[in-house]
């Protein structure tokens, strides 16, 4: 119960204050870490991540461990684990933000539209919202994955068809009560349109809202796709990815559980990296939990 | 309180209508064909026709529906494609094993994460503190197969402390059931120890600190179980995150519960099987919603149900 001393002032700028947070920092340091693996990866290895190496698998046709030639070892093709993890995160960074924008949109635009209208529109998107709540999500991505012929933009739709709930109903509740507030009651008296009045007043008053749930949700889709690869169900190979880099080596498991763990690390550290600056932004952006805790 | 019950019932059913609509409708409209999967490669157009129609899958998709509702209104789920059994019976074999898979979990999720979420509380502003938060979100951010196959390689393989995979035994339940709570358990953490703040912050505890009260006794008899409280009511909720996990934890442990279940019928577009597992997770899902929220205003009077 020994509080900190008296509170600090805190600094103004979004930036100042994020930087003081620990944990933010490491977010951001392991999300530009994968951002330059995944941009500079042809400059970073020498190999392709195609390339079964003549001399990357043991004279019985195991895959190498880590150290030598292959810093993080082969895998059971003889392709080299680095690489494949390298360009691996081209296509978690790829889904996770493509199919976290799609979802953004898709929930904006439910949750806005309902929370704005009201009456029977809203009534009936956010009963589909509810629907949608009783689905389980996993499940739902599962059976729509394995049932479509898998593509890296079919990932991206199904991803995005069962993660945009969430959001849609956080921006509706604060789309209420924003809508009924003084500010928008004066506007359209002015004679402001609804467009003019969705766009210029209360989508800018959101703005911190979704770019928290957009920051959270980057995690969860890059959760989301490599369950569905480790299935088998989501990015195909050849195309790394890091759930497919497990799912591909998953029998050698006892004997070469590097190419479990690594992969499954860097699928940790992403996810992480996103929900800490995520959880960052809502202490520093949203005004209702400044200065708690 | 009837008539709310009531209401929360009704709209339950009304989405469990919907949730079943959607997903018949989904799985109509998708290009995968179960026939062939029953009739296998080398059929001929004549015998994949005879099933279709013998399977009622040549009707159009109103009166295949219309047919599944009314007998699912009379407890009929339907017949597996592949498995020659009803649906009903070969989910309620399963049953069981899935259920107590999720008591371990919550058991495991509740212990960890209020753990930590007191001890981050308690020793809130320091690096432990710190530490505990990075680990609740280490678990919340883990993948839970990988979580999956490191317990098993570790504790199984390399230890030996524990099987490999399979059912029967408690010995058997640990392992899965840590990899189903440790997500859960972050996020309990995170709710425990804001809620530990919370109420460290009240006049009571105030009071009692004035009294000469014993910080032990402080903690454990005044501040934790008002702290446990509204942490509770979040159990109903848990359960729909659970239908999502149990797909992949039981399919990586080879549990033979309902998410393996539905897996394999994935796999094999088993149709029935498909759409009795997600209507019973459905079911639990909307339950367990009703739950959370029938339980806060017994848990704390100040909220009334409206």
């Amino acid at each position: 119960m020994t509080d900190a001393a008296l509170p600090e002032v805190a600094p103004k700028g979004v930036w100042a204050r994020l930087a003081r947070k620990k944990l933010a920092l490491l977010g951001l340091a392991l999300i530009a870490l994968t951002v330059a693996g995944a941009v500079f990866a042809p400059i970073l290895t020498p190999y392709s991540p195609d390339t079964q190496h003549f001399d990357g698998l043991t004279l019985e046709g195991a895959p190498l461990p880590p150290g030598g030639a292959f810093p993080l070892g082969t895998d059971l093709l003889g392709r080299d684990l680095l690489t494949r993890l390298l360009y691996g995160a081209r296509t978690s960074l790829v889904i996770g933000i493509a199919a976290n924008g799609l979802a953004l949109l898709i929930g904006t635009l439910v949750g806005v539209t309902a929370g704005y209208f009201r009456g029977w529109t809203g009534s009936i998107l956010m009963r589909f919202t509810d629907l949608m709540t009783a689905f389980p999500a996993l499940l739902l991505a599962i059976c729509l994955a394995a049932i479509f012929q898998p593509s890296l933009w079919i990932v991206v739709l199904v991803i995005a068809m069962v993660n945009w709930v969430q959001t849609a109903r956080v921006l509706y509740t604060e789309t209420t009560s924003l809508a009924e507030r003084e500010f928008i009651a004066a506007t359209r008296a002015l004679g402001a349109g609804h467009g003019r009045i969705l766009f210029l007043h209360i989508l800018p008053h959101l703005v911190p809202t979704i770019i928290v749930w957009g920051t959270l949700g980057i995690s969860t889709t890059v959760l989301l796709e490599a369950t569905l690869s480790f299935l088998g169900i989501g990015v195909q190979p050849p195309i790394p990815s890091w759930g497919n880099i497990i799912f591909e080596n998953q029998t050698y498991f006892q004997s070469a559980p590097w190419l479990v763990f690594i992969p499954g690390a860097a699928i940790l550290m992403l996810a992480l990296s996103f929900n800490l600056v995520g959880d960052a932004l809502r202490d520093v952006l949203d005004p209702t939990e400044r200065g708690r805790t | 309180m009837a008539g709310y019950l009531a209401r929360r019932l009704l709209q339950a059913a009304l989405i469990l209508l919907g949730v079943s609509f959607i997903t018949f409708f989904l799985l109509y409209v998708l290009p995968a064909d179960p026939v062939r999967q029953i009739a296998g490669r080398s059929a001929t157009a004549q015998t994949v026709e005879n099933i279709r129609s013998q399977l009622g899958l040549d009707q159009p998709f109103i009166v295949q529906y219309w047919r599944y509702l009314t007998g699912l209104l009379q407890g009929d789920m339907g017949r597996s494609y592949l498995q020659r059994s009803e649906v009903a019976d070969l989910i309620a074999a399963r049953l069981p094993a899935t259920l107590l898979l999720m008591a371990a979990a919550i058991a495991c999720e509740l212990v960890f994460g209020l753990t930590m979420g007191v001890l981050a509380a308690l020793r809130r502003g320091t690096p432990i503190d710190t530490g505990l938060m990075l680990t609740s979100f280490v678990a919340v951010s883990a993948p839970q197969f990988v979580v999956g196959l490191l317990l098993l390689y570790v504790f199984a393989v390399q230890l030996g402390w524990f099987p490999i995979g399979g059912y029967g035994t408690m010995a058997h339940v640990v392992l899965p059931a840590v990899t189903l709570g440790i997500l859960g358990s972050g996020w309990y953490a995170r709710m425990m120890r804001s809620s530990m703040i919370d109420v460290l912050r009240q006049d009571y505890i105030r009071t009692a600190r004035a009294k000469g009260l014993a910080r032990r006794r402080i903690i454990l008899g005044h501040a934790l179980p008002n702290a446990i409280l509204p942490i509770v009511a979040m159990i109903g909720i848990d359960i729909g995150i659970f239908m999502g996990g149990i797909v992949v934890v039981e399919s990586v442990f080879g549990w033979p519960g309902i998410g393996q279940l539905s897996w394999q019928a994935i796999q094999r577009v088993d149709i029935p099987i498909i759409m009795g597992v997600t209507l019973v997770s459905a079911c639990a899902i909307v339950l367990g919603n009703l739950l959370a929220d029938l339980v806060t205003p017994f848990i704390d009077p100040r909220i009334r149900i409206r």
